[in-house]
C-alpha cells in the first residue's frame, strides 16, 4: 500500500485553553476554563445540552474569541460537522481533494485521494454528490476530508448524533481503525455517554452554564472497545454519576 | 450534448411493475394533448356557431393557412429571428450585470441597506413605463427593445441572486475558512456554486417576464419581431395572422424554457432542487 508522505505520524500539536471565560451578551457561558489536550489523545468532552461544548471547539479554532483567557494552538486544525458539512455541489472526490489543498503534487494528491478512498471503504461513490448518500457515509467522507493531507488536530462536534443508532455504533468502530491508520489529536464533542466510554482516552464531563471541568475522566482500556465491555460500563457508570442522571433516575 | 450528461446518474428506482410505469408514461403525453384538443374543438364550434363576429374570432384553418403563408413569405421567421436576437441580448447583458450585482449586494449587508430599495422600486415599475423614454433615447431598431428587455430582467435577476447569497448556510463559509478558501476563490468556489440552482430558477423566471415584455416592447418602435407582426396583422385587420403568431410566441416561449430547464439538471445543482 502506498505509503509516501501520507501523514501516518502525528507531529507536535498543542492545544490548550487557559483561565478561558466567555459571556454572550450578559449571559456567561464559559468561566474560568482550563483545559489542555496533549498531542495524538482521544479527548471526548460531555455536558448537558446548552453548557457550552460547541462554543468550546469554536473557541478552539479560532472561529470566536474568547473574553478573557489565552488560547494556544499549534498544528492544523479540521472541524468534523454534525451534518451538511460537505459542498453539495461538489462530488465525494471533489469533496475530500478540499483536504488536499496544501499538497502541491498534483500526483501525489491523487494517490493520497486513492487511500483515503481505500481507508473509508467508498471507492464505488468516487463521483456521487453527497445527496446521494446515507448519513453514514457523508460522515466517512467528512472524516476521509478533515484526515487528508496535513491535519493534526480533528476537532469533532457531535459527528454521529444525526445518525441512526446501529450506523452510529459502527461510525465508532469506523473511527477508531481511521484513527490507527492516521493518528490525530482528537477534541470529541458529544451528548452520547456511551461514545464516551467506547473512544476517549480522556472524558471530561462539564457542568451545566457557565461551564467548568466537574470531572476528568483516564480510560486505558485498548481500542476498540466493546460496548459491554467491562471498563466501558464503569465508565459510562461514573459519567452518569456525574451528570446527575443516574442518581435522578434512581430516585 | 456533454453538457447536460456529463455523469450517468443512477436510473430512479421503479416501484411499480413496468406495465403501470408504460400507462403513466402514456398518460403523461394522452391528458395533456387531451386538454389540448378541447380546446381546439372549443374554439373551432365558437367559430362555427358564429358565438363572435368572423372578423374578429378567426378560426383554427384560417390561422393555419395564414402560419403557411407567413411562413412561406419568409416574414414569420424574420420575426422569430429578430424576437429571439433581442430577448438575447438583452438578457445575457442583465444576467451579466445582475448576477454580479446580487452576489455582491448579498455578501455586503451596507450595500443592501443602501440599494434594497431602489431595487424593489425599478422591480415593480412595469417595464413598459420606460417606453416613451426608450424610444427617445434609442430611436427605433433592436436598441429601444433591449433595453426594455434589460429593464425587465435585472432587477428580479439582482434581487433573486442577492437574496440567495443572504441565506446560504453559515457551515458552507465555515467549511471554506476551515480549508483555506478566500477572495475570489471564495467567490466562485463556494458562493456562487451556492446559489446557482436558485440563479436558474431566477433565470427562468426573468426569462419568462422578457419574452412577455418582447411583445409589448415590439409594438412600438420596431419594424420587425413577434410583437410587431402582431400590432401590423391588427392594422391590416388579419387577426388569423394575429392568431398564429400568438401560437408561435407562446410555443417559442415553453420551448425556451425547456431548454432552461435543462440547466437545472446538471448534476452539480440537482442538490438544490431534491430537498
Ligand atoms: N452566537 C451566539 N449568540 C448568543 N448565544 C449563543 C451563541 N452561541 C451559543 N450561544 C448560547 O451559548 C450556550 C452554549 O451554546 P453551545 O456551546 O452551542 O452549547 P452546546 O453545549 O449544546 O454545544 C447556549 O445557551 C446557547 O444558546
Ligand atoms: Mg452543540
Amino acid at each position: 500500500m502506498y505509503a509516501g508522505d501520507m501523514k501516518d505520524k502525528i507531529q507536535n500539536s498543542r492545544l490548550t485553553l487557559q483561565d478561558v471565560s466567555l459571556s454572550f451578551g450578559t449571559m456567561p457561558v464559559l468561566q474560568n476554563l482550563s483545559l489542555s489536550v496533549n498531542s495524538g489523545e482521544f479527548a471526548v468532552i460531555v455536558g448537558p445540552s446548552g453548557c457550552g461544548k460547541t462554543t468550546i471547539l469554536n473557541l478552539l479554532s479560532g472561529h470566536i474569541q474568547p473574553g478573557s483567557g489565552a488560547i494556544h494552538r499549534e498544528g492544523v486544525i479540521r472541524t468534523v460537522y454534525q451534518k451538511d458539512g460537505l459542498f453539495p455541489w461538489l462530488t465525494v472526490s471533489q469533496n475530500i481533494s478540499m483536504g488536499l489543498r496544501s499538497v502541491s503534487d498534483a500526483q501525489q494528491r491523487e494517490e493520497e485521494l486513492q487511500s483515503l478512498f481505500e481507508l473509508i471503504h467508498l471507492e464505488d461513490f468516487k463521483n456521487h454528490y453527497p445527496h446521494e448518500l446515507s448519513g453514514g457515509m457523508r460522515q466517512r467522507v467528512e472524516l476521509a476530508r478533515a484526515l487528508a493531507g496535513n491535519s493534526d488536530i480533528l476537532l469533532m462536534d457531535e459527528p454521529f448524533s444525526a445518525l441512526d443508532y446501529q450506523t452510529r455504533l459502527r461510525m465508532r468502530y469506523e473511527l477508531v481503525r481511521l484513527l490507527e491508520k492516521r493518528p490525530r489529536t482528537v477534541i470529541f464533542v458529544t451528548h452520547d455517554i456511551e461514545e464516551a466510554a467506547q473512544l476517549a482516552d480522556r472524558v471530561l464531563v462539564l457542568s451545566k452554564r457557565p461551564a467548568t471541568i466537574l470531572k476528568e475522566l483516564e480510560i486505558t482500556a485498548s481500542k476498540p472497545r466493546g460496548l459491554t465491555d467491562g471498563e466501558v460500563v464503569k465508565a459510562m457508570k461514573e459519567i452518569l454519576e456525574e451528570l446527575g442522571i443516574l442518581r435522578e433516575i434512581v430516585v | 450534448m456533454t453538457l447536460f450528461n456529463s455523469r450517468k446518474l443512477p436510473a430512479p428506482v421503479q416501484n411499480r411493475p413496468s406495465g403501470a410505469y408504460k400507462t403513466s408514461r402514456w398518460r403523461m403525453f394522452l391528458l395533456p394533448f387531451s386538454v389540448f384538443l378541447g380546446a381546439l374543438f372549443t374554439w373551432y364550434f365558437l367559430v362555427r356557431f358564429n358565438v363572435f363576429p368572423s372578423y374578429a374570432m378567426p378560426g383554427p384553418g384560417a390561422v393555419a393557412s395564414s402560419f403557411v403563408e407567413d411562413f412561406k413569405s419568409g416574414s414569420l421567421l424574420n420575426d422569430i429571428v429578430a424576437s429571439l436576437w433581442r430577448v438575447a441580448v438583452g438578457f445575457v447583458i442583465s444576467a451579466v450585470l445582475g448576477i454580479p450585482a446580487g452576489l455582491w449586494l448579498g455578501q455586503h449587508l451596507t450595500g443592501r441597506q443602501a440599494f434594497l430599495p431602489m431595487l424593489n422600486f425599478f422591480r415593480f415599475l412595469s417595464p413598459l413605463a420606460w417606453i416613451p423614454f426608450a424610444i427617445l433615447w434609442f430611436h427605433i431598431g433592436d436598441k429601444p427593445a433591449v433595453f426594455l428587455i434589460f429593464m425587465a430582467t435585472f432587477f428580479p435577476l439582482a434581487l433573486a441572486t442577492m437574496s440567495a447569497v443572504a441565506t446560504i448556510p453559515a457551515i458552507y463559509f465555515r467549511v471554506a475558512k476551515d480549508y483555506n478558501y478566500k477572495g475570489v476563490e471564495l467567490l466562485t468556489k463556494v458562493t456562487f456554486p451556492a446559489v446557482l440552482p436558485q440563479v436558474i430558477t431566477a433565470l427562468r423566471v426573468s426569462y419568462g417576464i422578457a419574452w412577455v415584455v418582447i411583445v409589448a416592447a415590439e409594438m412600438v418602435g420596431c419594424q420587425d419581431g413577434l410583437g410587431y407582426g402582431i400590432w401590423e396583422a391588427r392594422n391590416g385587420l388579419r387577426l388569423d395572422s394575429a392568431a398564429c403568431y400568438m401560437v408561435v410566441i407562446g410555443l417559442l416561449g415553453m420551448g425556451i424554457d425547456r431548454f432552461l430547464l435543462q440547466f437545472s439538471k446538471l448534476p452539480n445543482v440537482r442538490w438544490g432542487y431534491e430537498r
